[in-house]
């Protein structure tokens, strides 16, 4: 269900907890799944749950906890951008409703061809940098007046 | 980014935020790093001496309750044996907050320290350093440093030569605010969802996997090699009476150059503002929440009155928290800021409790149809009435912390929600408060 990538990387994540506590792996396991699938299906929380050791009911409450995880398909590039306060006072808002503008799509939504998903984030921590958002959940950019945002995307193509 | 400003630094001292070397392993050592351990290992002396020298320092947590850390370590059954956990709390949700992304940026071998004394003294030997899911990079640059530390025999087995062994681990969230509170953060390591659990018992008898447990913020952690160094005196007359030390706060919103800055507690507010290069476009200072949005907020003319510090900022109405100051200048409309804030409790609440999960839900939906004009003049006093009933009635505090901005925004700025219903549009007109967040820069 997961390359070999995948599993090494899920591996070594096991090794960090006490051997009886594999399941402390989930968080990780299901990111690393996410990460290479993009999405997290039903099937692929099973997997995820039975190579843990945890029930997939368990596997599933935390794949639908945490905000980071998606449990639909997403496009190639989900970009999650931070309106919280601090960062709306920063254009995070305005940055969010530029990208709205630009893509054609509103949050939670998909670009037709299926390369930009528009998420609403919550404080990612950088506020300093405002506007923040992240790409596909990993990589952070910071600073993103609209002219960055232009060559984000661009560079996104 | 990098710390923007500094006034007699400890936790930054001597770091160059420009070097790839400077956060490494040497250059930790060559600002005298791991010196404290290696000490502490070596001595003949007492455990309870360290700790005795934590408490005199009076160090106040850094994650946002302000707990004595000294008397928090003493809590931890020391000399029981069986497995105990040290645990790191980097998952810094709270709005406002980066303080702890940049020590782990550019000091994370502080941070290791701190966890090991900790560990040593605490008699407890596997750590693990639970870091925000959305700061990935930071959380790669940290496993590098744990690799350096092993690599030179500060981490695992027989730590620098000494019989002391104990192993540290990174855990990476995966975005949940409620993960900060340090027993839902435990059942994240568990490998379950974020629910905070009932207190008593307290993590130093069942924490992590049920075993005794010290959780602490990473700007804790980092503090305590520092203060091992100087000792409790010199860390002390670093601060203002009762508010020893330093503390980096993070500086958000309509200033110049928002960032963080370490200074010493008991700075006035106005100087912390003149280093974070004054208010964008020379406008007036409206507001300030001073500890992350939790916090209650404080009317502009008031913060200028006010010390950066404990005690400082309760006298001011308001909480230290977490050390994240947000600025809003006159382009902000308070009812849609508070909108936004009662957004996040809303969406965060994890939903155990039925006062913050509904209590939440309700004061969204009314500060959101007073926002879009229409409000009705009764609303604010079932917004106080609401508020009231969450506070001190849920597992954690999540629930006070939604429930506090709430109440202070209407009591600080009844006037323009007042003005928001009658009107039905905000006091500040709407081309200001675009003007105000600088995004749009050809326009303003
Ligand atoms: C909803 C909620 C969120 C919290 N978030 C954080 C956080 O992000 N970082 C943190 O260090 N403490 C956070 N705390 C406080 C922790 O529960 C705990 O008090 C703290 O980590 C203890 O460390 P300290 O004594 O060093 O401050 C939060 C508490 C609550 C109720
Ligand atoms: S508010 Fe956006 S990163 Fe903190």
């Amino acid at each position: 269900m997961l390359t070999q990538e995948s599993l090494q990387k899920i591996d070594r994540e096991i090794t960090k907890y006490p051997p009886e506590r594999k399941q402390s792996a989930a968080v990780a396991a299901l990111a690393i799944a996410q990460d290479e699938k993009g999405w997290l299906s039903n099937e692929t929380i099973e997997f995820v749950a039975n190579y843990l050791g945890m029930t997939p009911m368990a596997a599933y409450e935390v794949a639908s906890f945490y905000n980071m995880y998606n449990l639909k398909p997403v496009g190639k590039y989900k970009l999650t951008v931070c309106t919280n306060l601090p960062c709306m006072l920063s254009g995070g808002v305005d940055a969010a409703e530029y990208l709205k503008q630009k893509l054609g799509i509103g949050f939670d939504e998909t670009t037709p061809d299926g390369k930009f998903t528009l998420k609403q984030g919550e404080c990612m921590g950088a506020c300093g940098d405002a506007p923040v958002m992240l790409v596909n959940a990993r990589r952070m950019c910071g600073s993103m007046l609209p002219e960055e945002i232009d060559k984000l995307l661009a560079e996104l193509e | 980014m990098a710390i923007l400003g500094t006034i007699n630094p400890m936790l930054m001292a001597g770091i160059d935020f420009d070097s790839d070397t400077s956060w490494r392993l040497e250059g930790y050592l060559a600002r005298g790093g791991y010196a404290v351990l290696k000490e502490i290992l070596k001595s003949e002396t007492g455990r309870e001496k360290y700790i005795s020298v934590i408490k005199r320092s009076g160090l106040r947590g850094r994650g946002g309750a302000g707990f004595p850390t000294g008397l928090k370590w003493g809590f931890m059954p020391a000399f029981r044996g069986g497995q105990k956990y040290i645990v790191c709390n980097s998952d810094e949700g709270e709005p406002g907050t980066f303080k702890d992304r940049d020590i782990l940026r550019f000091n994370p071998h502080a941070v290791i320290e701190g966890m090991l004394i900790g560990g040593y003294l605490m008699g407890a030997t596997r750590g693990y350093n639970y870091i925000h899911g959305e700061i990935y990079e930071i959380y790669k640059r940290f496993e590098e440093a744990l690799g350096e530390a092993r690599a030179a025999g500060l981490l695992g087995d027989n730590i620098a030569g000494s019989n002391f062994c104990m192993e540290i681990q990174a855990h990476h969230g995966f975005g949940a605010y409620v993960c900060g509170e340090e027993t839902a953060l435990i059942e994240s390591i568990e490998g379950k969802a974020g629910r905070p659990r009932y207190k008593p018992p307290y993590t130093a008898s069942n924490g992590l996997y049920g075993a005794p447990t010290n959780v602490n913020n990473t700007e804790s952690y980092a503090s305590i090699p520092f203060i091992l160094k100087m000792g409790a005196e010199a860390y002390l007359d670093m601060g203002t009476v009762n508010n020893g030390g330093t503390k980096i706060f993070s500086v958000s919103g309509h200033v110049n150059r928002p960032g963080n800055y370490e200074v010493p507690l008991g700075t006035p507010f106005p100087k912390l503002l003149e280093l974070a290069g004054g208010m964008r476009g020379g406008r007036q200072l409206k507001a300030c929440i001073p500890g992350g949005v939790s916090c209650p907020v404080i009317p502009g003319a008031r913060m200028m009155e006010t010390t950066m510090d404990f005690d400082g900022i309760s006298k001011a109405g308001s909480s230290f928290g977490s050390g994240a100051v947000i600025i809003m200048d006159e382009t902000t409309c308070m009812v849609k800021a508070l909108e936004r804030i009662a957004y996040f409790f809303f969406e965060e609440s994890c939903g155990q409790c039925t006062p913050c999960r509904e209590g939440t839900h309700w004061m969204y939906q009314i500060i959101h149809r007073i926002e879009h004009g229409q409000g009705r003049m009764e609303d604010i006093e079932v917004l106080d009435s609401i508020a009231s009933r969450i506070s001190g009635n849920t597992i954690c505090a999540l629930g006070d912390a939604a429930a506090a901005p709430v109440e202070s925004f209407i009591k600080q700025f009844r006037d323009e929600f007042v003005y928001h219903i009658e009107h039905k549009q905000c006091l500040v007109p709407l081309d200001v408060q675009r003007a105000g967040s600088g995004f749009f820069k050809a326009t303003v």
